[in-house]
């Protein structure tokens, strides 16, 4: 037996949220008490593949295959499938990204595993049970799911664990599974990256406006507030459908669920379904000229004031912090 | 060209999230059922790639009676038919299932889900339908556009978005920008009435999960007001107190 973690890197590397994801299924090796091995698809330098070692994977497959370049989730999942079989992995940990929520149910199925996705705490095993708290009813809630079948498959929420260091040496070996070119059907024509912005679901800090802000042309101070916070931008419904902002920013209950260490909300209500998706933040700032907006209840630090006078001192006294 | 498109019925967005018997089932009382709307996207956007007789739209929902009054609605806002697996929803895994064991029997072109239904939220199902199916999936779509034959699809990723172009047959689960939910009209509502809606029965499969228990959130303690005069003092609040910054 022994876990399996997938590695999903970009453009070579890998993120923070990969590292949580080596460091969650580390702990869950430990706790079942094996070994625990990291597959990699695409072409990845060595320094970075033995990074992983780090984190407590003693042994990395890399699967370097040009057909696999791009991600493709049907693929990559007969992929990972023969890599957990020929490891005899009964659980395997990915991270809950986008491309992680195309993928996880896929491998699931092929190999008959019970699926927790965006979990958010280590599994429970006290008495032979296998149960992973995950979030529900759009931040609402916590799930505890039980996994009843003899293999697992975890996804883990990003920001929910943190990266912890456990290092070992890791063995590097390449992995050359089975290709079925049903399996690459669906083609990937072209990948379009915003590389200077910080991305939305795992940043840390996150900065976001509402209708508050009148217009798309004041986003200026939003977005140099971001910058020197080093936060991604995000904002309500209205402010997407208004075409003032894209729509990949709206966070909340039909957008997309975040929980940064900081979440700074500006001419924001905080109606029910913005809430939604923000609530599981750990730090919530709230700046809204009216003392009565709901968004204040669930809000660690506050300031009733109007947004165009707020902002830009705010912005001020942060850069003299920094100086 | 056939479309089908699975819908979930979801408590709405406005409901305040309790559970009974000690904390192990969600508590219904009161509680106001819809679309998933995300569904809702997907719907509209089959309803769009159908128009001027170009195809049909199917609905399809895993559930028991109680969710009829959810599929009417899928109707009024326009789908052509509905079918209804007889079944209570157990986990993402039974549900897929069943889902591909009906597509397995009848003819269609390509099947249109939401990303993530918002209750538990687990966006599993539309992979796991193109995993037993066999198929393409492509999970979290922004856009679709369809030739007859090769459908392009934008797919969101960290910070951007990926084209993919897909010949055949496929699953999709849709999120916002897709298309723009339609809103059923008068006649919909009428003509929703008589639009066929067939049940079937389940087909038995392994059991992999169940929810054992449920939690909410601990309280947020108070907000602590700091005067707009002095924004110096958050940002050192944050930094010492907080320590996120
Ligand atoms: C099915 C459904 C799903 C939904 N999903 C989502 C979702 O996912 N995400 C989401 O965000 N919403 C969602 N909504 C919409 C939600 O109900 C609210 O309408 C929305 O969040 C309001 O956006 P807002 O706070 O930006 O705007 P408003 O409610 O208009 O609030 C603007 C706020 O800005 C403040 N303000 C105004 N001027 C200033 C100023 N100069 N300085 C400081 N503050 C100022 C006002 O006091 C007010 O509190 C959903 C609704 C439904 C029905
Ligand atoms: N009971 C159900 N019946 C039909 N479709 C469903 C059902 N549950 C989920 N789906 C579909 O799968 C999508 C993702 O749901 P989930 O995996 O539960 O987050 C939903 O948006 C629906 O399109």
């Amino acid at each position: 037996m022994s876990v399996l973690v997938y590695v999903e890197q970009i453009e070579g590397k890998f993120k923070k949220s990969v590292f949580e994801a080596v460091s969650y299924a580390k702990a869950i090796a430990d706790k079942l008490g094996t070994t625990l091995t990291a597959i990699s698809i695409g072409n990845v330098p060595e320094s970075e593949l033995s990074a992983l070692g780090k984190y407590g994977a003693s042994s990395v497959l890399n699967v370097a295959a040009e057909e696999l370049k791009n991600f493709v989730n049907q693929a990559y999942a007969s992929v990972i499938a023969e890599a957990a079989a020929k490891e005899s992995a009964d659980v395997v940990v990915l991270s809950n990204s986008f491309s992680g929520k195309g993928l996880s149910p896929r491998i699931a199925v092929k190999l008959k595993a019970g699926l927790v996705d965006g979990a958010v705490d280590l599994p429970d095993l006290e008495g032979g049970k296998f149960a992973v708290k995950k979030s529900a009813f759009s931040g609402k809630a916590f799930a505890v799911t039980e996994i009843t079948a003899a293999k697992k498959v975890i996804a883990l929420s990003p920001n929910a664990f943190g990266v912890k260091e456990s290092p070992v040496e890791a063995v590097i070996s390449s992995f050359s599974p089975a290709i079925k070119p049903t399996d690459l059907t669906a083609i990937v024509k072209e990948i379009v990256r915003a590389t200077n912005k910080v991305s939305l679901p795992d940043a840390e800090i996150v900065v976001s406006a509402g209708r508050g802000l009148k217009g798309p042309e004041n986003w200026g101070m939003i977005e140099e507030l971001a910058d020197l916070l080093g936060a991604a931008t995000a904002c309500s419904k209205p402010v997407s459908y208004a075409d003032w902002r894209p729509h990949a920013e709206h966070v909340g209950q039909t957008g997309i669920t975040i929980s940064p260490n900081l979440y700074i909300a500006i001419g924001i209500s905080g109606a029910i379904q913005h809430l939604a998706g923000v609530s599981s933040s750990k730090v919530i700032v709230v700046i809204n000229k009216d003392p009565e907006a709901p968004f204040f209840k669930v809000a660690d630090y506050g300031i009733v004031g109007d947004a165009f006078d707020v902002v830009p001192k705010l912005i001020e006294a942060l850069k003299a912090h920094k100086a | 060209m056939k479309i089908l498109v699975c819908i979930s019925n979801v408590p709405d967005t406005t409901t305040k999230i309790t559970f009974t018997n000690d904390n192990t089932q969600f508590n219904t009382s009161g509680v106001q059922y819809i679309v998933n709307p995300y569904d809702e996207i997907a719907l509209s956007k089959a309803i769009e790639l159908c128009e001027g007789g170009k195809g049909t739209v199917t609905v399809v929902n895993v559930g028991e009676s109680s969710t009829d009054p959810t599929i009417r609605k899928a109707l009024a806002i326009g789908a052509d038919d509905a079918v209804r697996i007889n079944a209570a929803p157990r986990d993402a895994y039974f549900t897929a299932y069943q889902i591909a064991e009906y597509a397995k029997s009848t003819d269609f072109d390509m099947i249109l889900c939401g990303r993530e239904s918002i209750d538990y939220n687990g966006a599993q199902v539309p992979a796991m339908i193109g995993e037993f199916l066999d198929i393409p999936s492509i999970s979290i779509i922004k856009n679709l556009s369809y030739d007859g034959t090769t459908a392009t699809i934008d797919r969101e990723i960290e910070g951007g978005k990926e084209i993919i172009s897909v010949t055949g047959k496929f699953v999709a689960s849709c999120s916002e920008g897709t298309a723009e939910a339609k809103i059923p009209n008068m006649r919909g509502i009428m003509s929703a009435r008589t639009k066929p809606l067939q049940v079937v029965e389940s087909v038995a499969v392994e059991v992999v999960s169940s929810i054992s228990s449920f939690e909410t959130p601990a309280p947020r303690g108070t907000v602590k007001l700091i005067p707009a005069a002095e924004p110096e003092s958050l940002i050192s609040l944050l930094h010492e107190e907080a320590k996120v910054i």
